[in-house]
This record gives structure tokens, sequence and C-alpha cells, in this order.
């Protein structure tokens, strides 16, 4: 008796011309000239970034544009232990940073911590930009955020964002 | 059972490819549309449910990312179904059945331009025979189409002729992608497209999205001169292989009529029929007669947004009757390939 067929392979692979929509293109074209945009709700007033369009909470269009600051808070952090990019040594942070003025956490990558000082919640930090001639429509155009040396910011004011 | 109607109802322009917005940014508008039209306030809706498939998108969970259009905060009762947003308004009328609530909002969206849908539809196949070999959603309408050809006394003209109709019907319809006059034997002297289907037995690619706001009892005659009332709404589903099935009947479809309380009183029938031949085995399943009024909004031939397609055309035949343009309406949906899945809708206007 033959042995049964216990499985077998059926490769599927699908491509996709991704459409990031009038409110995200705004914000990847400005991420190419080095500043950073957002729209508030005309409603609840909060700041998105990166927008979307639409306000999730109240659902009207958010058609205004807002500059945000380069520099934020840390609300919430992880220590990554694995190796992802051959670029970057393990250990490494990744961290949701509130920008000043944004009601709505951004993800990215923490450099240059100073020697004995820890990643915590409530920690300012800057962008740190790639060379002007490489900015392009991603936020690969951060390189990453640093520390400021400015004292941590209090838990009350970012405790909305967690 | 408890009486519900569609109260409004509103759709995007179907479009080729729409490059400049997210399906998000397609949305808003329509939603925005709908309710207002409507007159319920937005906090009054009792149930939100939507339909879409991530495949389209090719992004996991991206009907969550859709409820930016609808806003979700204070938290709302929802609920999602990965199939054309008819089967939405299915869900939504069953929840309304529960008596507990009096209004539903049902939204279904769907770009099929970012990837290639022909190919994406292919995944719906069983998995283990037959989606491996990568028969395209063409490729197995064309092996319906041959079967119903074989079997019947249909021919190649016919399905022309229902190319030509729909798309003479879609120019009275402002959201129709294709539209025009078009002569059935002209048609017939192109090229197959897959044999023995044309281009024109084809629908076109589109992007859209549509809305329909529900509404129970005298709510709905409060806020709505001529209410859709939902007379019976059904759907069955026959075997996922397709070398089981008859490809050239449509005993789902005949069934889900039969549940939904069809009787031959009907003024206008809008079918969910992608290619032209499958226009004309519902006709047949349905037993409609030649006084109905099939397509008035040009059907699936003129705009065919995938997972929008059959809540359309819902709206559309709901829409005839809240103007006044009807009295009865039987609306059709379908999912799966070569019509494995069929819901039939009966409203009429009091």
């Amino acid at each position: 008796m033959s042995e049964p067929v216990v499985g077998f392979g059926a490769p599927i692979r699908l491509e996709y011309n991704y459409t990031p929509g009038s409110a995200s293109s705004r914000y990847l074209r400005s991420i190419a000239e080095g500043r950073i945009v957002g729209q508030r709700c005309p409603n609840c007033e909060k700041v998105y970034v990166p927008p979307r369009g639409s306000c999730p909470t109240c659902a009207v269009p958010t058609a205004e544009e807002v500059e945000l600051a380069h520099t934020g808070t840390i609300t919430t952090f992880c220590v990554v232990n694995l190796s992802f990019y051959k670029e970057i040594e393990p250990p490494y942070v990744c961290a949701s940073i509130l920008l000043d003025g944004a009601d709505i956490a951004l993800f990215h990558l923490i450099q240059e911590v100073p020697e004995g000082r820890e990643v915590t919640m409530g920690m300012r930090v800057e962008a740190v930009w790639v060379d002007e001639s490489e900015l392009a429509p991603t936020l690969e155009s951060i390189k990453y955020f640093r520390p400021t040396g400015e004292p941590d910011a209090s838990y009350d004011s970012y405790k909305e964002h967690l | 059972m408890r009486e519900v109607a569609v109260v409004s109802f509103a759709q995007a322009p179907n479009v080729r490819r729409d490059t400049e917005h997210n399906e998000v940014e397609i949305l808003s508008p329509v939603v925005r549309e709908a309710m207002e039209r409507s007159g319920i306030p937005k906090a009054d809706i009792g149930f939100t449910c939507s339909g879409s498939s991530d495949y389209l998108a090719g992004q996991p969970f991206s009907f969550v990312t859709a409820l930016d259009a609808v806003g979700a905060w204070p938290p709302i009762r929802e609920s999602h179904v990965e199939m054309d947003g008819a089967w939405a308004l299915y869900e939504a009328w069953v929840r309304l059945q529960h008596g507990d609530i009096d209004s539903a909002l049902v939204y279904a969206y769907g770009k099929s331009s970012p990837g290639d849908i022909r190919e994406i539809l292919s995944l719906q196949l069983d998995p283990y025979y037959l989606a491996p070999l990568w028969p395209d959603a063409v490729d197995v309408a064309a092996l319906q189409a041959r079967a119903l050809l074989d079997a019947t006394d249909f021919t190649e003209r016919d399905f022309a002729a229902v190319a030509a109709r729909n798309r003479s019907n879609a120019k009275s319809n402002p959201n129709s992608q294709l539209a025009g006059d078009f002569d059935a034997d002209e048609l017939l002297s192109s090229d197959y497209l897959v044999s023995p289907l044309r281009k024109h037995d084809c629908p076109p690619i589109s992007d859209g999205a549509a809305v329909i706001v529900m509404a129970a009892g005298d709510l709905a005659r409060d806020v709505c001169e001529r209410p859709a009332w939902i007379s019976g709404i059904d759907h069955r589903i026959e075997a996922h292989g397709l070398g089981v099935r008859d490809l050239t009947t449509s005993p789902s479809t005949t069934l889900a009529a039969e549940k939904a309380g069809m009787n031959g009183n009907i003024d206008i029938a809008e079918l969910h029929a992608p290619f032209t031949h499958q226009e004309l085995i519902l006709r047949e399943a349905l037993g409609l007669s030649e006084s109905v009024s099939i397509n008035p909004s040009g059907g699936a031939l003129a705009a065919n947004p995938v997972m929008v397609t059959g809540l359309i055309r819902i709206g559309e035949a709901a829409q005839r009757l809240i103007d006044g343009d009807a009295k009865t309406a039987l609306a059709h949906a379908t999912s799966g390939p070569c019509l494995q899945q069929n819901l039939v809708c009966m409203m009429r206007a009091a």
C-alpha cells in the first residue's frame, strides 16, 4: 500500500498597488519636505498623525492641516531583544511617541540613549532626520528619535494617549 | 415578523480606479449622505453592519479601519461580514427582528483596482483541487457559460442582448461605469476574452461603496414617506466544488425566492449577475415574466464594485419604491463562484 499524501504546497502570491488616499498622501509629501503634517477634527479638535481624512470618533472629515513639532513624549515602549534588521543591534527600544500638538502616538525607533540612562515613559525625544538629499515620502525619512535631555513629561500630560 | 424597511440609500460613483481616495475617504461621504437622507440621528442608530473583503485591499483587518467612516465612539453595536454587503443587510434585518432596536446602518465598500481582481477571486475556490490551478473569475464563469450553451437553446447572441439591454438601462444611472447604446450583433463581432465569453459578457472592474439605512415599524413611517418594506428575505448556498453542481441552473436562488415569499407580482427585479449568461440563469430560476423590468439600474454589467454590487441591487430596487416608481420589487445578490450562494430580498411599497 502506498504512503498517504499528508500535504502539498500551493504557493500564493498577490500584488497590490496601495492608495494611501488624499490625507495620507499630503502627510507623506510633508515628510518628503522634512515636515510632519497632521489633521485636526473640526468637532472634537483632536489632531491625528498620520491623518486618514476622517475623525474615527466623530466620523467627520478632517480638512484642517496642522504642522507638528519634531519633539514629543514617549507614552509607552518595548525593548526588542531579537534581531530584525542588520543595521540595528539588539537590544533596542521601539516606542509610541506623542508629538507635541498631536493626539495620537507615532511608533518609532529610539536611539542615542546616553550611557547609564534607561528609556522611560514620559521621556522627551526629538526626531533625527536623514540627510536632506535622502528625504522621501516615507516615515523612514526620520531615522529615529533620541532623548532631548529635558526633564520627563508628567504622567498627566500623556495619560489620555496610552 | 417585525416590519422592517429600507428608508435611505446612497452610493459612490463607480469608477475603474480611484487613485486619489482610500476606502475610508470613498465611504465617508456616502455614509453621511445616507444618514442625512434617513433623517435618523447617528446616535440613534441601533446596529451597524458592514460587508467587505480584506483580500481586495490586501490588508488584514481593513474593515476595522473602515469604521473611521462611521465613528465608533461612544461604543456602538457593530458587526462585519466578509461577504457582499447584501449579507450585512440580512444580518441587520435579523438583528432588527430582536425588537429592542429600531434602526440599522448597513454599508459595503470595495476597491477592486489595487490588485488583480480575477486572480483574487480565484482564492475563493476549493483550496486543494481547484485554487492551486489558478482558474480566474472569468475562466470559471466561462465554464458555466459553456455548460449553459450546451444544455439549453440559449446562444451567444442572447448573452450579447443581455449586455446591450443592461448598458442601455445604465444610461439613466449617474453612478454607472459602463453605459450606452450597443447593438447585439455588433457586439458579437468582437473576439472572445475567454471563450465563450466576450468582453461585453463580463462586468467592469469598479471601485465603490454603498450605504443603506433600515428602520422598523413606526420609525420607518416617521422618517420616510414611502418606506421600502422588506416582505421577505432569505439566502441559500450550494456546494463549494464546481464539479458537483449543475452550473446551468440555480436551485439556491429558486429556494431563497420561495422562502422569501416571492410570488408572480413584481414590477422590477435587480439581479446581481456579473456575467451576461448568469442573468439568463437567474431569470429562469426566479421564473420572471416578460413584464418584469430587469435591472433598471444597469445591474452588475454597468458597475461591479466587488462586495458592494449585491447591496447596490437592494438599494436600487428600494430607491424605486421610495421614489414611488414601483410598488413591488425583487433584489438578488450573489456570492462565490458561478452563483454559488444567493440571496433574495422581496420589497413592497406599502
